[in-house]
């Protein structure tokens, strides 16, 4: 899909659809034929942020590959809601095998397309945090240093969910988890750990890198399409919270997800071959305690004596927003 | 294919897991009242006709602007547009411009020659229609338009009433206005002119009426006692305007001070400078914040050197001109009070635009009908106290604007018409107002409001040619798509895209949605994304 | 085609005629040299359709092989010791996927400590990952059986173990009878998957399966177990009415004829027991032995009828159930359940350990007198051993009884003054 700057003034460039515009334009999510390739019925929480997510993403992998496609899923919260004998929600050629495995699979997968003569299907491998940025990150590595012909799609909902709310290197610091209880001197995660997947994704040279959120959904799509046109290891890590982990009202998940991207908390950014190629700027700035503050795992941070671990977080949000570029040259003041 | 037990899933299969069952809460799809519809006193649909015009079917917004109001190209105009002070993108960055895009609408009308759905079957039934202002044309154009047969009678020598008297040129070209009168004609509308009706029961009776909507214009200038000298030169603003619509323009001279400060005061200063005078002035007894004119309307006359004396009332006029003016000051209930202090103005002639009057004459006998403080009492439905006679626009107590004179007319024929039938017509229900917290305005992209082209300002001072020009197509499209659609679903897909389950089903263009409910566990997603607010969330009956 | 080659070799070259289309590897000795055979076979274009994929782990290498095989590809792999127990996860699932995946396993120790030598611990602590496990006595068999072995995972969809000792067969050098490729490609039909993703028949692969169906899933999966009992004997026999030699198959007698004292085992130390007891036979003594083929699933039947005229059965295994004994004799015992056979285990081989003739015929005879425990250990260094304890008796118990007491009876009461 072609990318092009169109002004839509009532609808914006942010709604879903837009019945203004010719359908090819429209995004893949307000088309009535979209494949709903995680199909209702699923178990998932009220609200939840991954199953939207998933289903954006594959959608539109879908679109961009006329349907020829087939996904390879991590253990996690996507699996086990989605799949319970004796009912499947998707629609896809689709197999779960381990937690930690999913990019080893999907690689084995396209490397049997390949030798079958059917490299027009493509592959996806997804995985939650977990599976991707801890458990699975050797296989995850392996893919990237081999440039698989695979896309791996990260859901970050920034913990151990489907366990019951623990910890992963994808959690942020202060973050109350199930094993990182907010108590003691450092309530919470501790600052100064856990990982970015997507700057060490970068690292690998892979052909693309990118950022995304269930905010955001032209700009997710845009990027899957992009991600399958090319061949070769991608890798999307796309934020999708999580009203159960989180303590969120999941009414309010995509509106947290859009908080955390114009707080600078979750840049939004591309990447060819190991360099950095764009970022989406943040349109309304917004501090970061008002995206911490609808969701209770940040709770001790508006207490009284934790203006200074608050200030810490503002700090990683102000960093982001320097070091990706967030703000659009006219509004950087 | 063999599929391995259990480890092996058909595809799709979860459709059997209905998960609304966990649903407490459930969404339900609303309109809620756009504030530009609450605030149009004409009832216009406004929010209608531009998702018409957003997607460019300018002949179908049209349509449904004439639904409520057959004059849009004289609205566009002369609307002091209350939708704009009430539209909620105000609130966002500027208010959508609805009253140039329905200027547009109208000009495009005219100019492709669109004409008026015929009119339902014949009733049988006869409406007199007193009066061919704005009040009586949109009385007379829905009552034909719902099968009545309609005949105006006018006193005066063309159709139009107040917006060919009172309004200057320069704000309403008259080919716009003939051409909207002759619109509503073609529908079948009977007018007779240059006859005044005197006894509107004996006019009723000899047409073989049914019912009769009076809508006489406030055509006599209130005066002022202001002592003067035999030659000195004192008119009324209404006389000054209406005589610019004849062969000999008023004679005003160099030096013209307008005393009052609406906005007749405004057209008329603003209609001496075209005439010729070097010098306009109004005085205005008050400061600019309590003027009742419009601000807009201010501005341009400055623009233009009309020049106002504020805080200033007019004590005498002598014979050779002079006027003698005394400053004035507020008090602190913002009354002006005198203060003794004196100057003068030189001025060849003074005009009077100290509001007006309506001829109540017609009216004299007629048992049950009560006058009050000079316009004519009348109920809910607009009709008077007595049976079938109604009244509306500058006869009933209201605001005396263009635009409550063409709802007047709107209300007032629903009325006459459910009276004809022996039924009575009651609105539907207004829904509750979309206010802007009810908005996600994340949605909606900046988009800064269409200027209107001005004429230059020299050019203005001179002619009588219109000063605002319309907006082009593109601009007209702009301006449209700035509408927010506030309270109504205007097909977004939001609620399509953004549900996890993906519960809402899409029934194509112009159908809306609708809400699976087998799989919908009311998470609320869909509410809290609706850009407009069409969705509510209500408790699930269990 | 008769030729000298490296065990290895002989392997790789089974695995080219058999037309894989994705080969993972991960090294680790001894399975090493397959690979590298392999690897080199793709690279060169000798082997064609086929995808060669350095994996980072044997974690990755099967799960590369599990995505590969479920899209429908033929699919192999090796491994050995710490490599099979770091994918062990995976051997789990590809079984359980159904995933008809040929895996050799050059059989080495587990450390600690580290050993790279051969013996069976590694494929014995997946013995019930729900693959099929055949053990090759020679190279010869060791090549068969690699064909022998997609035949039969294509035919039961469920995959395969070869195992094959580490070093001893993989890097010995013997001559072996390699089939023309026509022959091969006449035994081994292309690959047609059981199930596959596909875009256009799609399909969800791996559920997750909750107590109202996971016993139905295991027991499917015992019964389709039990029906490669009667599947690999078939393939055996078409094997040798194509190939003209006897390969495979659930056991192999050897001189059972009116034997007493039978010897089971596993793999190449079959080769020195068949010597021993051709000795032992020349000496008038009524022994004769079993391999076992077919490790699992377990030739309960054809074991206990192959043992019907048996007094004694010795079992040498390479491989330590650490606090039990031996694991094959579970399994023995179980086939002989009610018979009055003396069953005896010998454990032997570990690490690497050389067995010797002269140390079988010891226990071969030391079997047929009644004069051998139950489990013993074959040439254990009982001086050191003894040593050992003795110094572990004396470092635990070091100090007056008393004070041993006390401390045993916990710190707080050496915390009283």
């Amino acid at each position: 899909m072609i990318q092009q700057t169109i002004k839509f003034y009532q609808t914006g460039t942010f709604t879903v659809g837009n019945r203004l515009l010719d359908e090819s334009q429209r995004s893949v999510q307000a088309n009535m034929e979209r494949t709903n390739s995680l199909n209702s019925g699923h178990r998932a929480c009220q609200g939840c942020g991954e199953a939207l997510g998933a289903r954006y993403a594959i959608d539109a992998a879908m679109r961009a590959t006329g349907n020829r496609l087939i996904a390879v899923n991590a253990t996690g919260c996507l699996e086990v809601f989605s799949t319970p004998y004796p009912e499947s929600s998707w629609q896809i050629p689709w197999i779960h095998s381990l937690f930690g495995n999913a990019a080893a699979v999907a690689s084995g997968i396209a490397a049997a397309l390949r030798m079958r003569g059917q490299d027009d299907v493509r592959v996806i491998a997804q995985g939650g945090d977990g599976g991707t940025t801890d458990i699975g990150f050797g296989c995850l590595s392996g893919m990237f240093e081999r440039n698989d012909d695979v896309l791996y799609l990260c859901y970050d909902n920034e913990a151990y969910m489907n366990t019951g709310v623990q910890r992963s290197s994808a959690t942020p610091p202060t973050a109350r988890t199930a094993t990182t209880m907010a108590v003691g001197d450092e309530p919470g995660n501790p600052f100064g750990t856990g990982k970015n997947v997507p700057l060490i994704a970068m690292a690998h040279h892979i052909p693309y890198v990118a950022t995304a959120t269930v905010a955001n959904l032209r700009d997710l799509e845009a990027k899957v399409t992009k991600a399958m046109a090319l061949r070769g290891a991608r890798y999307i890590h796309i934020h999708v919270p999580c009203p159960l982990g989180w303590g969120s009202d999941p009414a309010l998940t995509i509106r947290i997800a859009r908080l955390a991207v114009e707080s600078g908390l979750f840049p939004l950014f591309e990447a060819a071959h190991g360099e950095l190629t764009s970022r989406t700027f943040i349109r309304r700035r917004v501090p970061a305690a008002e995206y911490l503050r609808l969701q209770k795992r940040f709770a001790h941070l508006f207490t009284a004596g934790a203006e200074a671990q608050l200030a810490r977080v503002q700090a990683i949000a102000d960093r982001n927003i320097e070091r990706f570029g967030l703000l659009a040259p006219e509004s950087a003041s | 294919m063999n599929k391995p037990f259990a480890i092996t899933l058909e595809v799709g299969s979860s459709l059997a897991n209905k998960t609304g069952s966990w649903r407490t809460m459930r969404p339900e799809y609303l309109d809620r009242l756009p504030p530009c519809n609450a605030a149009c006193p004409a009832g216009e649909n406004i929010q209608s006709w531009l998702y018409h015009a957003e997607g460019g079917d300018y002949e179908s917004a049209w349509r449904a602007l004439v639904a409520d109001n057959p004059l849009p190209a004289i609205m566009g105009r002369v609307c002091y547009h209350p939708c704009e002070t009430a539209c909620n993108r105000a609130l966002h960055d500027a208010a959508v411009g609805i009253n140039s895009v329905e200027r547009f609408l109208g000009d495009a009308a005219l100019k492709k020659g669109w004409a008026f759905a015929p009119p339902a079957a014949g009733t049988g039934k006869r409406v007199l229609v007193v009066g061919a202002g704005p009040s009586g044309l949109s009385a007379a154009y829905h009552l034909r338009r719902l099968g009545h047969a309609v005949k105006i009678v006018e006193a005066g020598p063309l159709a139009g009433g107040m917006m060919r008297f009172g309004i200057p040129k320069y704000r309403l070209p008259r080919e716009v206005l003939d051409g909207e009168v002759r619109r509503i004609l073609d529908l079948g509308v009977e007018l007779e002119l240059g006859r005044k009706v005197t006894d509107i029961r004996a006019e009723m009776a000899a047409g073989r009426f049914d019912a009769a909507f009076l809508a006489v214009g406030a055509h006599i200038g209130k005066r002022a006692y202001i002592p003067a000298g035999s030659a000195a030169r004192m008119l009324d603003a209404v006389s000054v305007l209406r005589g610019m619509e004849g062969e000999d323009k008023p004679m005003l001279g160099r030096r013209v001070v307008v005393y009052g400060g609406g906005n007749t005061a405004l057209d008329v200063a603003r209609t001496a400078r075209r005439l010729g005078a070097s010098e306009a002035i109004i005085v205005y007894r008050r400061t600019r914040e309590k003027m009742p004119a419009h601000d807009f309307e201010v501005e341009e006359a400055l623009q233009e050197g009309v020049m106002i004396k504020w805080l200033s009332t007019i004590r005498n006029m002598a014979d050779e001109g002079t006027l003698t003016v005394e400053k004035m000051t507020l008090d602190d209930k913002g009354f002006p009070q005198p203060t003794g202090e004196f100057e003068t103005l030189e001025a060849d002639s003074l005009v009077l635009a100290l509001g007006q009057d309506v001829d109540l004459s017609l009216l004299d006998g007629v048992p049950g009908l009560e006058i009050r403080d000079g316009v004519a009492v009348v109920g809910p439905d607009m009709m008077t106290g007595f049976p079938g006679l109604f009244a509306g626009g500058d006869m009933v107590p209201s605001e005396r604007t263009v635009t409550v004179a063409v709802g007047h007319g709107k209300k007032a024929a629903r009325h006459i018409d459910a009276w004809l039938r022996d039924t009575r017509h009651a609105p539907p229900p207004k829904h509750e107002l979309a206010a802007f917290d009810k908005l996600n305005t994340w949605y909606y992209s900046d988009a800064s409001k269409t200027v209107r082209p001005m004429l230059d300002v020299a050019r203005r001072s001179s002619t009588f040619d219109e000063v605002v020009q319309g907006l082009d197509e593109s601009n007209a499209l702009f301006e449209a798509r700035r509408c927010l659609s506030c309270g109504n679903c205007f097909e977004c897909d939001n609620c399509y895209g953004v549900c996890p389950d993906n519960a809402i089903i899409k029934l194509g263009p112009g159908q809306r949605y609708e809400i699976n409910y087998d799989y919908c566990k009311g998470c609320g997603i869909c509410v809290e994304e609706c850009p407009c607010g069409a969705i509510n969330m209500v408790p699930e009956k269990i | 085609m008769l030729e000298q080659m490296e065990g290895s070799q002989a392997v790789a070259t089974a695995i080219a005629l058999a037309r894989p289309q994705v080969i993972c590897a991960y090294p680790i000795t001894p399975q090493t040299h397959i690979v590298e055979g392999l690897g080199e076979m793709v690279k060169s274009g000798e082997l064609k359709g086929c995808e060669f994929i350095n994996v980072e782990s044997e974690f990755a290498a099967l799960s590369v092989a599990i995505g590969a095989s479920a899209a429908g590809a033929r699919t192999y792999t090796a491994t050995s010791s710490q490599g099979l127990l770091f994918m062990a996860e995976a051997v789990y699932n590809a079984a359980g996927l159904e995933l008809p995946i040929v895996m050799t396993i050059g059989n080495r120790a587990i450390g600690a400590p580290i050993n790279i030598w051969n013996d069976h611990s590694d494929s014995m602590a997946l013995r019930d990952a729900g693959w099929i496990q055949l053990f090759a006595d020679t190279n010869q068999e060791a090549l068969d059986l690699h064909i022998q072995a997609f035949r039969l995972a294509e035919d039961l969809s469920c995959p395969v173990m070869v195992c094959m000792d580490g070093f001893i067969l993989t890097h010995a050098y013997e001559r072996v009878d390699l089939p023309a490729q026509a022959e091969v490609d006449a035994f081994l039909p292309p690959y047609e998957p059981r199930q596959v993703l596909d875009p256009a028949q799609p399909v969800t692969i791996g559920a997750m399966v909750g107590p109202d169906a996971f016993t139905e899933v295991r027991y499917l999966a015992h019964h389709r177990q039990l029906s490669a009992l009667e599947k690999i004997p078939e393939v055996a026999a078409a094997f040798k009415a194509r190939f003209g030699r006897a390969s495979g198959g659930l056991l192999r007698g050897y001189r059972m004829e009116g034997a007493e004292t039978v010897v089971i085992a596993l793999g190449s130390v079959n080769g020195t027991v068949q010597d021993v007891i051709d000795e032992m036979r020349a000496d008038g003594m009524a022994i004769g032995s079993l391999a076992i083929g077919t490790f699992r699933p377990f030739p309960l039947a054809a074991l206990r009828a192959a043992l019907a005229g048996a007094k004694r059965v010795l079992v040498l295994e390479k491989c330590l159930a650490a606090g039990v004994g031996g694991i094959v004799t579970d399994d023995v015992r179980r086939a002989l359940a009610g018979e009055q056979v003396r069953i005896n285990t010998v454990i032997g081989g570990l690490g690497g350990r050389a067995i010797t003739r002269e140390s079988l015929r010891r226990v071969f005879a030391d079997a047929c007198a009644a004069r051998l425990e139950r489990l013993s250990f074959l040439d254990l260094d009982t001086g050191v051993v003894e040593r050992e304890l003795a110094r572990e008796r004396a470092a635990r118990r070091s100090g007056p009884t008393a004070e041993a007491v006390l401390r045993q009876l916990g710190a707080p009461g050496s915390r009283l003054g």
